[in-house]
């Protein structure tokens, strides 16, 4: 089979089992488009602005493990992605992003929209290539794929020029079964010399914590972990990027812990003897200062990643391998070994975990005048049953739907954690929703959020998507406000956001229903008028009180024991 | 700590710039770096001289290996090894300090390849110390100029970076 580079570049696409490519149209991709135009087993979602489209992309890949698939222009298009690539990159989310580029005989030369790609995003991609020769394409994006998926996933940029893709010059095409590359061999198995110690040191411990993170969601590694827990009765908490590989309202899970944890996660990580991280990577909101960071414990590492192991905190017990199996094999060996856990000790441990959990340190003042954030989100998860995926922003919203809304499978909470980049909820609900067009589909987010990429409610309408956003509209750059009503003396400095558009015109602007609720007592059938809408996207404009905080709170650079409560929870402490 | 690491690395456009960029990116230093390609030409070799704690360099080796293109890396500061560096240096040599100039290149065995009525060019090679000790001997105001490659490095014996 003969065919050109652009369309090797859709075959390919097809022969990897793409389905769908989220992208937009420029002149060093058109040909390129005029393949895609041909056939019809690869679909393209166009979307609005590129920074949606790596981010449905990512949405697609985080929901559903498979890579996602991005495809823009040379120049402003590249650029355009760049914050898409990088916030996949700091959560580990597999990717293939193809740029368009200049005619190899222009690069260099500062030609019409040409800026270098694979030097600009270099640093926040997991590798790239520069696609010099049409002979090279079809290895090339095989490795790309490679890449982007084993070990620890990562976006990987493909820069195609515009020659390369050229309709008229036809090569025989033939799609790599599979590659090897000596210089990339990703860890498939961990030691087991290493798991037998990390065995032993958990089966001697008198206050286990085990630390779940991203790794588990990304490396499917959630059953194992279950069984992990139920088998050992320990204690689990977990990142923000693990929330739902461990079910939320199980008794031995303490909620998510770190800068916005949980009491009794924090408190069991600063007085835990053996902490198990499991697929985290010690990031500073989740260990605040360092030197504070889990005092008394051994720690025992699993991570895909050599490079994560010890990077921030020293280990005892390093284990670099794939989640899943190395779990099963700790699993297998406690089974065994089960009557060495010293249950009196674990037993007293729980004891004094639930004195911290009586603190009830996520109560708030329910009101019955204006709409609190937290009960906004216990709504959403009454109405729902829990039962859909949740992409968000970035901000309190965020951390509000983190501690209210207790996942119990994983990849069904979609969110940038690493990067944190607002506007992210949703575009990358749009690449959910492709996945699992008979889910539902909600995004929660702020009114400051929401307009950083909020045309893609057209790509919304023009590929019948039936979202449900919730809107926390406070008014405010809550974090902001939070951090500036703490540690700037109320100095509220642009938090404030002003001139906001009427989003309920806003939606129906774009053809969407739109709804606005100011009362406690009317959200519920709102919710619940919002999801009976099966074939309609509903924008809900909850207006929630403007002076609300994210609690608990450790100040950035403090250690886990000296948490901020909630003003009202702060005398109970002492009890405690 | 100063540590000498030797990389081999697909010899690829952009691979250099994939392990300075992470150098500059992470806020490691590099206090030279030399890189050409082996006897097989689809490999560079690369020897990176860093300074830093041992957590550091941990991070440091960890970081290149995982680099895509980085085949194989070891730090030589753990092995036996050899080092040398080449710099070539040009000086006034001048009526009286040309005999002198001469004496000390002999005694250094360094040679003058390079020779016109007023300045000699001198190669040298040797361990990074030999060169400073030169350098240290000749007055300040002589040299006119003064290039060196950063040190290269293979381990002794046995052990070694090989595929
Ligand atoms: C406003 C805001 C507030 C935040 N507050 C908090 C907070 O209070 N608490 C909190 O936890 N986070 C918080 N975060 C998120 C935080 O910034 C980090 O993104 C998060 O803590 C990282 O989660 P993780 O450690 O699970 O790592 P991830 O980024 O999910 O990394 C996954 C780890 O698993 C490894 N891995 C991947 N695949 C595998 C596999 N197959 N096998 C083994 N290992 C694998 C990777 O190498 C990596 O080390 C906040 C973010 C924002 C934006
Ligand atoms: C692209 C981007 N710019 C700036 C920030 C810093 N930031 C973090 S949270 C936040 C405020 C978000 O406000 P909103 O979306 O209204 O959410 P709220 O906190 O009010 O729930 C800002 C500006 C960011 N995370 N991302
Ligand atoms: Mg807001």
């Amino acid at each position: 089979m003969e065919l050109s580079g652009a369309e090797i570049l859709v075959q390919c696409l097809q022969d990897e089992g793409v389905d769908y490519v989220f992208g937009y149209p420029g002149g060093s991709v058109l040909h390129i488009y005029d393949a895609l135009f041909q056939q019809d087993r690869v679909r393209h979602i166009l979307v609005r602005h590129e920074q949606g489209a790596v981010h449905a992309a990512d949405g697609y890949a985080r929901a559903t493990g498979r890579p996602g698939v991005a495809l823009v222009t040379s120049g402003p298009g590249a650029t355009n992605a760049v914050t898409g690539i990088a916030t996949a990159y700091m959560d580990s989310i597999p990717l293939v992003v193809l740029t368009g580029q200049v005619p190899t005989p222009f690069i260099g030369s500062d030609a019409f929209q040409e800026v270098d790609a694979v030097g600009i995003t270099r640093p926040c991609v997991k590798h790239n290539f520069l696609v010099k020769r049409v002979e090279d394409l079809a290895e090339t994006l095989k490795k790309a794929f490679y890449i982007a998926t084993t070990g620890r996933p990562g976006p990987v940029v493909v820069d195609v020029p515009k020659d390369v893709t050229d309709p008229n010059i036809k090569i025989p095409y033939l799609y790599p079964k599979k590659v090897e590359m000596r210089s990339y061999n990703p860890v498939t198995k961990g030691h087991p010399g290493q798991i037998k110690r990390a065995v032993d040191l958990l089966l001697q411990a008198k206050r286990p914590v085990i630390y779940s993170g991203g790794g588990v969601v990304i490396g499917e590694g959630s059953e194992s972990l279950r069984e992990l827990v139920r088998e050992t009765g320990f204690p689990i908490t977990s990142t923000l990027m693990g929330l739902g590989a461990f079910p939320g309202q199980d008794r031995q899970f303490l909620g998510m812990l770190g800068m916005h944890g949980t009491y009794e996660a924090n408190m069991a990580m600063h007085e835990t003897d053996v902490l198990l991280a499991v697929g985290a990577r010690f990031d500073d909101r989740v260990t605040g200062k360092i030197a504070h960071f889990c005092p008394n414990a051994k720690i025992i590492h699993i991570d895909i990643d050599p490079a994560s192991i010890s990077k921030n905190v020293k280990v005892d017990v390093p284990i670099v391998g794939p989640v899943r199996q190395v779990l099963q094999d700790m699993v297998k060996v406690i089974q065994e070994r089960k009557k060495e856990i010293d249950r009196p000790a674990i037993e007293q441990w729980w004891q004094q975990i639930e004195k911290w959990r009586g603190i009830d340190c996520l109560h708030y003042e329910q009101s019955d005048e204006v709409i609190k954030p937290q009960f906004a989100v216990q709504t959403l998860y009454k109405v729902t049953g829990g039962n859909i995926y949740l992409t968000s922003d970035v901000g309190q919203h965020q951390m509000f739907a983190a501690q209210f809304f207790p996942f119990d499978k994983p990849r069904r909470w979609i969110n940038s954690g690493g990067l944190g980049t607002m506007g992210f909820g949703l575009p990358a609900a749009v690449g959910v929703k492709m996945a699992f067009p008979d889910e539902d589909v909600a995004v929660v987010t702020g009114e400051a959020s929401i307009q950083m990429c909020i045309q893609e409610l057209a790509t919304c309408k023009q590929h019948d998507l039936p979202l449900k956003i919730i809107l926390l509209n406070n008014g405010y750059m809550g974090m902001v406000r939070q951090w500036q009503e703490f540690f700037y003396d109320g100095r509220y400095s642009h938090s404030y956001v002003d001139s906001l558009p009427d989003f309920v015109k806003l939606a129906e602007s774009f053809g969407h229903v739109g709804m606005q609720v100011t009362k406690p007592g009317d959200l519920e059938s709102a919710c619940r008028e919002a999801f009976a809408m099966k074939d309609r996207l509903v924008f809900l404009d909850v207006i929630v009180d403007p002076s609300e905080n994210v609690y608990p709170m450790i100040e950035a650079g403090k250690g886990h024991h000296e948490m901020y409560l909630s003003p009202h929870l702060s005398s109970e402490r002492e009890l405690a | 700590m100063r540590h000498i690491i030797s990389i081999l690395i697909e010899n690829e456009s952009g691979a250099l710039s994939r392990v300075a960029g992470l150098f500059s990116a992470r806020g490691y230093n590099i206090e030279s770096l030399t890189v050409a390609p082996t006897q097989d030409e689809t490999l560079s070799r690369m020897t990176l001289v860093t300074r830093g704690s041992e957590a550091i360099i941990e991070q440091i080796t960890k970081q290149l290996n995982k680099l895509v293109d980085v085949v194989k890396l070891v730090d030589l500061f753990e092995v036996p090894h050899l080092e040398r560096e080449l710099m070539l240096i040009k000086v006034r040599a001048e009526k009286d300090d040309r005999e002198e100039i001469k004496r000390l290149a002999d005694i250094f065995r360094a040679s003058i390849i390079d020779v016109t009525d007023s300045s000699y060019i001198i190669e040298m090679t040797g361990s990074g110390n030999k060169l400073d000790n030169f350098i240290s001997v000749l007055k300040p105001e002589q040299i006119l100029e003064l290039v060196r490659t950063g040190p290269c490095g293979i381990a002794r014996g046995d052990k070694g970076l090989v595929l």
